[in-house]
């Protein structure tokens, strides 16, 4: 059969943001993928740029409707450690765990899209559902399903009661229980195993060298996690392990998602069960910065996510710069689909745990015309 | 003529035309709600794929640049009317009056129909997305056929007839043919799972792949008959594995008054059915889709290969003259 070029986006049933793949085929093989990216430029950054801290954590919790907490976590963090401010153990804690509730409702999103991916939705159904357990911890705790809005520069917006760290701790171990039932899922169900065994393969080697992050590189063996390697918040007291995997394939990527799932629980339980009493935040958080550059890195649900901040001694960031962990994973994905079946695309990209719009952050422009577009 | 008008009735009525079109829909809701309720989800209200139809068939009927308008207006008709056909010749109510030896054939053939129909649309429809669907519908044709035709044949084999009615009597003097034919009826299920392109076997309208596949292009009216052909499909693959397998129709005792006897008849049909329709929604439900060269790589090493250890072992039975 002669070369075919199949257009996947920028809207596919597949995908859930506008993203365009050429994959170019022979018959059911793939033989090369063409990337275009950036079709949902926001201007974020923007935007950042002309807001003072107060209002910027607002605006890029919205950068990301999943990992909202990491974006507003990671530029707090930053801007901070720039105003040199020591944050009372409470807060760390009570942010540590909206970081690890959000972990897990996150992962428990890929495990159902991943599913549905293959066409296995009762699977989708089901994470989805208890899914909603998570949403409804958070709900209860900040009083948002999606955009928490629990950070503030100094601290957390809102205290948790004993009511609310008793009625999440008696939810975890039926949580507990579910993800259980998805491991054997995934080890057990016939149709998951030959879908996902051997599928997207990448070695450690390959994992470095296309700069993968996150369970993505976990799953091919490279050991890095950003709440270890460089611990921010409450990460260092509490006890817990990084996930890694050798199989280096989709099967992998899911059964390092389903052990940091058990990870995120063991750290949410530990975390309610040793909650520091004092402060939520610090008295009077100066207003302005002072001059000074910082790189803030944070281990969102998808990987290693930078925020790199430029201060300039005003209330407003000079520069922001947010480097996602999709766009770092991107590479990676091109270098997995060559050769592999086409019927395996949607799987292959969805193992990254793509987000898609929070990648957005550049505008092509066509250097001969001026105008926005695939430069020629 | 109250005999042409019987059959007038027959075809037409019950259990022909209206009946088969009602009981499709209500096969579709059972469908839907039984998977629906196993996944944790609500489900449709009964009339909601009676309600589905309507508003499809309403629908503005779009054609694709380039297509040929009355290839794509005939082939949801023509799949239609051949599904519609195969249910007159499998019992419902006792022995169909349309039965004839060989009629097991002409079932099976006129099944196959919508197939070549979805792969004809996506062939014409210009679309890449179809295009490659088209080509999965005829590729797992070709794989799943052999062993569902095996798996069909061999109750056909061991009863001597190739009439549907006269393999039901023979199970109503003898045993049912899931008892006799276990590895058959297992195979048959499968391959009627593959041929109704339920998941596992999907793969030609795979959502997330190539969006509807051979479905893509079609819209209103057509994508109303197709959806229906899918709905008549089902239920005359479940009357038939009912029908080959599991007795059909037939009562193992006789029961007078005859319209009692006619009555209990439909019950027991009703009954197969759905048990047919529930074993292939739980199928449905517990798998995900596998890959066309996964099934081709299953198909003709496990289901053609015990359907052919199915059909050795009723030949041999056959040869050495074991009574059942």
């Amino acid at each position: 059969m002669p070369e075919v070029v199949i257009p996947i986006g920028p809207q596919h049933p597949a995908l859930k943001e506008p993203v365009n793949f050429r994959v170019i085929a022979d018959g059911e093989k793939i033989i090369r993928l063409e990337l275009d990216l950036s079709y949902s430029h926001r201007g974020v950054e923007k935007a950042a740029e002309s807001r003072n801290f107060i209002r910027v954590l607002p605006l890029l919790e919205r950068v990301c409707g999943i990992c909202s907490h990491s974006h507003s976590t990671a530029f707090s963090k930053g801007i901070e450690e720039i105003m040199q401010l020591e944050i009372p153990p409470r807060a760390l804690y009570i942010r540590t765990i909206i970081a690890e509730l959000e972990r897990m409702h996150s992962h428990m999103l890929w495990l159902g899209v991943a599913a549905h991916e293959i066409g296995f939705n009762t699977l989708f159904m089901w994470t989805w559902r208890d899914r909603e357990v998570v949403q409804d911890t958070l709900e209860e705790m900040t009083g948002n399903r999606v955009h928490y809005g629990m950070n503030e520069i100094g601290g957390v917006r809102c205290d948790l009661t004993p009511v609310q760290v008793n009625k999440a701790l008696s939810r975890l171990p039926n949580l507990e229980e579910r993800v259980r039932k998805y491991v054997d899922m995934v080890n057990d169900q016939e149709t998951m195993l030959i879908r996902f065994k051997g599928i997207g393969k990448m070695s450690r080697e390959e994992a470095l060298k296309f700069g993968a992050v996150g369970p993505t590189a976990r799953a091919s063996g490279v050991d890095i996690d950003t709440r270890r390697d460089d611990p921010y918040l409450a990460y260092q007291e509490v006890p817990w392990n990084v996930v890694t995997d050798t199989a280096g394939d989709v099967y992998g990527r899911t059964r390092v998602r389903i052990g940091e799932l058990f990870e995120s629980i063991k750290i949410v339980r530990y975390c309610l069960e040793n909650l520091p009493g004092g402060q939520i935040r610090v008295n009077n958080p100066p207003k302005n910065a002072p001059e000074g550059e910082i790189l803030s890195r944070y281990e969102a649900p998808r990987g290693e996510l930078v925020h790199f901040i430029r201060t300039n001694g005003t209330d407003k960031v000079e520069r922001v710069d947010i480097r996602t962990p999709t766009l770092a994973n991107w590479t990676s994905v091109a270098m997995c689909l060559v050769n592999q079946n086409l019927a395996d695309i949607p799987v292959i990209v969805a193992a990254i745990d793509p987000c898609l719009s929070c990648t957005s952050r550049i505008t092509i422009v066509n250097h001969k015309n001026g105008k926005p577009g695939r430069s020629g | 003529m109250t005999d042409t008008l019987l059959l007038l009735v027959y075809i037409i009525v019950f259990p022909g035309f209206i009946f088969l079109l009602a009981y499709a829909l209500f096969f579709e809701f059972l469908d839907r709600k039984i998977s629906a309720r196993m996944q944790h989800r609500v489900g449709p209200p009964l009339f909601q794929p009676f309600a589905d139809l309507i508003k499809m068939l309403g629908k503005e009927v779009i054609d694709p640049d380039g297509v040929d308008r009355h290839v794509f207006d005939t082939a949801p008709l023509v799949a239609l009317a051949a599904v519609m056909t195969a249910f007159l010749y499998i019992p419902v109510t006792g022995a169909s009056p349309l039965a004839f030896q060989g009629d097991l054939v002409v079932v099976l053939y006129l099944l196959m129909l919508p197939t070549v129909a979805l792969f004809l649309i996506g062939w014409l429809s210009r679309n890449v997305f179809s295009a490659v669907g088209g080509i999965r519908a005829v590729t797992q044709m070709f794989i799943y056929e052999v062993p569902f035709f095996l798996a069909l044949l061999t109750p056909a084999l061991m009863a001597g007839s190739w009439s549907i009615s006269d393999i039901v009597l023979w199970q109503q003097e003898h045993l049912w043919f899931m008892v006799i034919q276990p590895i058959g009826f297992v195979v048959g299920l499968i391959g009627l799972q593959a041929k109704l392109e339920r998941t596992p076997f999907d793969i030609p309208e795979a959502e997330t792949e190539i969006v509807a596949g051979p479905w893509t292009e079609l819209t209103g009216r057509r994508l109303a008959l197709m959806h229906l052909t899918s709905d008549v499909s089902l239920v005359v693959g479940s009357s038939l594995i009912a029908a080959l397998f599991l007795g059909g129709p037939a009562l193992p005792w006789t029961v007078s008054p005859v319209w009692l006897n006619w009555i209990a008849g439909f019950l027991l049909f009703l009954a197969k059915t759905l048990a047919v329709l529930l074993i292939l929604s739980s199928m449905k439900v517990a798998t995900g889709r596998i890959r066309i060269d996964q099934l081709n790589a299953i198909g003709w090493k496990y289901i053609a290969g015990a359907a052919v250890v199915q059909v050795a072992l009723v030949l041999i039975v056959d040869y050495f003259g074991v009574a059942v």
